[in-house]
């Protein structure tokens, strides 16, 4: 099956963004695609290269850039959204692109299915 | 861009207009997905019904008043909106309060025509 998924939430404040990677990590080791992860609200602070947790914790954005390098996940994050918290391309984490609101209508057009992360 | 199908898309908003960010992102992503040409209804349950309560005045929070947007949604072909009946009774509001014409069902219905939905954005 092929996945849709949308993260409404930023990291560590909200479970949301750890739930929609293990999901992804679920979904691809079953055989699914994930076709696009869109990151929207405070969801676009998950891709800041800026972040940086106590080493005994998980790397939220790392883990992001991990799955989009190991299996080519397209992580984008919308633009408007960005703009409003200071994400931009200089501080965005490998992996993820910048683009409009159009990418999450499409994903949810061309995924079987689309899957909500959020409060 | 143009897709052969349309899918039926629903928005579920929950949330009070202000507060949190929510309500105004969600209308960005439903205006966008009409200018997709897909089938577009919205949903307004729990705490989500006061976006569409008529006298919003955002002087004294310095917050845009972004109400007006949803008399303006039939502009682009949004014209299903949906209201729980059991979330505006639970606030004491009646559809005569709301600054735009919507279906009021009961929960039960309201989720029916969920099952319906190719696609289903909660807010």
């Amino acid at each position: 099956m092929k996945f849709g998924i949308l993260v409404n939430e930023g990291p560590y404040q909200h479970q949301a963004s750890d739930s929609a990677y293990l999901f992804c990590k679920a979904a691809l080791a079953k055989g699914h695609t994930i076709h696009r992860v869109f990151f929207y609200h405070d969801g676009v602070n998950n891709s800041s290269r800026l972040t940086e947790p106590p080493q005994d914790d998980r790397n939220v954005v790392a883990r992001w850039s991990k799955l989009a390098a190991d299996h080519g996940v397209d992580l984008v994050v919308c633009v408007a959204a960005a703009l409003r918290r200071g994400i931009k391309d200089e501080n965005l984490a490998p992996g993820f692109r910048i683009s409009g609101l159009g990418q999450l209508v499409e994903s949810g057009i061309q995924a079987d299915r689309m899957v909500v992360f959020g409060d | 861009m143009s897709e052969a199908v349309a899918k039926k898309f629903m928005f579920v908003n929950r949330t009070a207009p202000y507060g949190t960010v929510y309500a105004l992102e969600s209308l960005e992503v439903v205006l966008i997905t009409a200018a997709f040409d897909q089938q577009v209804a919205l949903v307004f349950v729990d705490d989500g019904v006061w976006q569409l309560k008529k006298g919003q005045q955002t002087k004294g929070i310095e917050t845009k008043n972004f109400s007006p947007t949803y008399r303006a949604l039939e502009d682009y072909d949004v014209e299903k909106l949906y209201v729980e009946r059991e979330s505006l009774e639970a606030r004491g509001l009646a559809e005569g309060d709301l600054i735009v014409d919507v279906t009021v069902l009961p929960a039960a219905e309201l989720g029916a025509l969920m099952a319906q939905q190719d696609v289903v954005f909660t807010f």
